[in-house]
């Protein structure tokens, strides 16, 4: 299972902040997943292929979009960093 | 030193423990950052006077993240003992945002290590702002400038 999480105005804009989903299949990316999140529900979701807009972590390291999802335990989406 | 706390710091008692365990440093870079009063979130000007600021971060993914940039900096130039504090939660114009202390043999590895984390601090640990007014909240939104800072310290 992956546990899949939203930061900041991510969350608020697409109204979640985690859920868990069943391991996409083998081969799959974090751009398959992000084009999964977006054409499966629309809308909003649809942010998430706008990669320069939503970054991406995988088990709390940041990747690009090619990284693959194999071993993958935890994925957050979020939108560029603005601490300090 | 790595810290993320809602807590404020004390850069008095923080400049004396460096100190303590610099060994034979011969210089202390200390930086602080501050909540600005009038923040500019973009290029298209000032935005209304802050209210107050919130910090939202990735709970293990931030210590981990600054704990990359540390050992970068570290591997790069001659660090004796460094602390980095960064606080979350509601903060207001004025209040201590984050702390970067570097000890050093030399003036130019502190200097250069504290600026090195400031800059990647700024763009790839993940924090973010919110920001309250009158006017209402929004998110600031992350400037050029700062990822153009952080770009410049990129090996070639």
């Amino acid at each position: 299972m992956l546990n899949i999480q939203y930061f900041a105005s991510l969350r608020e804009t697409l109204g979640r902040s985690s859920e868990t989903l069943a391991l996409p299949e083998d081969g799959s990316t974090v751009a398959t997943l992000a084009a999964y999140l977006a054409t499966s529900r629309g809308g909003q979701w649809e942010i998430l292929l706008d990669a320069t807009q939503v970054l991406v972590a995988v088990n709390q390291t940041i990747v690009d979009r090619s990284h693959p999802l194999t071993g993958a335990e935890e994925l957050a989406f979020f939108p560029p960093m603005t601490g300090g | 030193m790595l810290s993320v706390q809602e807590a404020d710091f004390d850069v008095a008692v923080l400049y004396a423990q460096l100190r303590s365990t610099a060994g034979n440093a011969g210089a202390i870079v200390s930086f602080t950052g501050l909540v600005r009063e009038f923040y500019e979130s973009s290029e298209a000007g000032r935005e209304p006077a802050v209210q107050r600021l919130v910090l939202e971060h990735y709970p293990g993914m931030t210590e981990k993240a600054l704990m990359v940039i540390v050992d970068e900096a570290r591997s790069r130039w001659d660090v004796l003992a460094w602390q980095v504090i960064h606080r979350v939660g509601p903060l207001e114009a004025g209040d201590q945002i984050v702390h970067v202390g570097i000890a050093s043999t030399h003036r130019g590895d502190a200097f250069a290590a504290a600026e090195f984390i400031m800059d990647y601090l700024k763009t790839r640990a993940p924090f973010w702002k919110k920001q309250h007014t009158a006017a209402g909240a929004h998110w600031i939104e992350s400037r050029s400038a700062d990822e153009t800072a952080r770009a410049r310290w990129e090996k070639r």
